[in-house]
């Protein structure tokens, strides 16, 4: 079944997504403005600034109806900054940025470090291994009871997903390996209603 | 999970890690800032990171004489002020201010023609570092020979300090269209190609069989205005540099906050015309033909 996962444009790695997304044979649409929101079966916010996309997020009218479809279910992946945008709380972030509190997780921005201490490494995964890029990344620093951690490395959680949300520490876009994507479209995707 | 511990060994500074911070920058404005306040003024408006310098480039060319790296102290105070990353400049050349910078944990460095080059000859080994670097290209050779150097970002270069925007179109139309010409070559064609660029034949082939650089592509000299700004999206730039244009308009806040919106909704007319509306006057500017060839920083590396 094909499916239709808008990809939030307003600034990041949106491109690596979309293409990730179409290598999967599903179709990709680049989201800028809430009219861009309708029939979409799932969403991805990519990495980038999550300062610079938090703003472009309340100018461009996006933060409510986003916020609204996610709490009504819309399947939707986070990665790095994206994840930022859809924790509980963000540590070490500035104190207007926004984020939609789609799972009950606490990230702290750029814990690990500047671009020098940038790094990628293998990681374990509910799919098996997974090779992950690190760039800048942010910290999952505490998960709630309601949130499953779907992946970790050095025994620290950087795969989470409560229901339909799912996010991710790291790049799965900047590798190659669609692997990921086809989990999120496949099983989260698809189960969205429940 | 012990078993794992073996294979976890963490990699830094490879390829995917360098390059990987250009693609969070894309579609974002990178700003030109020249003291810590003027960073949180870039940061506030949304900037996705800031080049942290002592002179704009306008001011560069107004006083003349050496322009070097920065004060380190000048670099930590921006480090400081915010956290989007921030770039710095070294000379052409010059790799000990690279190591520097390096050392400063900057986020990116950028070998710049706006400062005065090192060496006649050579650019820095850019795989010698971690941290990753963007150079400045005028058509697609240069480009390509800064990529086998191991730059992660092309930005063109433009006439910095001027508020002109013509001298980045030409660069961008230059690189741009290439590549397509260059995605129409046969194989045996490809080889001309890399002898006329003067460029590595296996960095020729694979733009010929992507129809894209191996890194991103921004636009730097000139932006003056949110239309310039996009204007240099459509024409196929990923990202956009800012440098004079900002700090030099009257009203430095809103027009920054106005490029970056304009960046990310490059294609739609109603929402540029709406940013661009009542920003003040933008910088001055300078016409080409004020410059004389000398004078002209695009001219500068090899």
């Amino acid at each position: 079944m094909n499916s239709r996962i808008g990809i939030l444009a307003l600034q990041g790695a949106f491109a690596s997504h979309a293409n990730c997304v179409t290598e999967l044979g599903h179709s990709a649409r680049e989201v800028r403005t809430p009219a861009d929101l309708s029939g979409l079966d799932g969403l991805i916010m990519p990495g980038g600034e999550s300062s610079t996309m938090s703003q472009l997020l309340e100018s461009s009218g996006l933060f409510e109806p986003i916020r609204d479809a996610i709490a009504d279910g819309l399947a939707t992946f986070g990665t790095c900054a994206g994840m930022i945008l859809l924790a509980h709380e963000i540590v070490d972030g500035r104190s207007d940025q926004c984020c939609f509190d789609s799972i009950e997780i606490t990230v702290r921005r750029n814990a690990f470090g500047r671009q020098i201490d940038s790094f990628e490494a293998d990681i374990d995964t509910v799919i098996g291994d997974f090779h992950g890029i690190f760039i800048r990344a942010p910290r999952i620093e505490s998960v709630s009871e309601k949130v499953e951690v779907l992946g970790t490395y050095g025994g620290e959680p950087v795969l989470v997903r409560q229901g339909n949300v799912l996010a991710s520490s790291f790049h799965p876009e900047l590798t190659g390996d669609a692997r990921l994507h086809e989990y999120f479209i496949n099983s989260v995707v698809t189960t969205k209603e429940t | 999970m012990s078993q794992k511990d073996e294979k976890s060994q963490p990699e830094q500074g490879t390829m995917r890690v360098k390059r990987g911070l250009a693609e969070m920058m894309k579609g974002g404005v990178i700003m030109d800032v020249v003291t810590a306040e003027q960073a949180r003024i870039a940061e506030d408006a949304g900037a996705v990171a800031v080049m942290a310098l002592e002179r704009v480039p306008a001011d560069i060319r107004r006083d003349g004489g050496v322009a070097r790296m920065s004060d380190p102290e000048m670099i930590e105070s921006i480090k400081a002020a915010v956290r989007i990353p921030v770039m710095a400049k070294a000379r052409i050349g010059h790799f000990v201010e690279a190591q520097i910078l390096e050392a400063l944990g900057v986020d990116f460095v950028d070998e710049s023609e706006v400062l005065t080059p090192a060496d006649e000859a050579h650019h820095i080994d850019k795989f010698a570092f971690t941290v990753p670097f963007v150079c400045g290209a005028t058509n697609l050779g240069e480009a390509l020979r800064r990529i086998s150097e191991g730059a992660c970002m092309i930005r063109s270069k433009g006439e910095a300090g001027t508020g002109n925007i013509v001298e980045a179109v030409r660069h961008l139309r230059s690189i741009l269209g290439d590549i397509r010409r260059l995605s129409q070559a046969d194989s045996a064609e490809q080889f001309d190609w890399a002898k006329k660029l003067q460029a590595p034949l296996p960095l020729v082939q694979e733009v010929a069989r992507t129809g894209r650089l191996q890194v991103p592509l921004f636009c730097a000299g000139g932006i003056a205005t949110p239309a310039d700004a996009a204007l240099a999206m459509q024409l196929g730039a990923e990202a956009v540099f800012v440098g004079s244009g900002i700090f030099k308009s009257d009203n430095p806040a809103p027009r920054a906050k106005a490029i970056v919106e304009a960046t990310t909704h490059f294609r739609d007319a109603h929402i540029l015309a709406k940013v661009s509306r009542g920003l003040g006057a933008p910088m001055t500017g300078i016409g080409m033909d004020e410059i004389n060839e000398s004078q002209r920083y695009a001219s500068r590396g090899w």
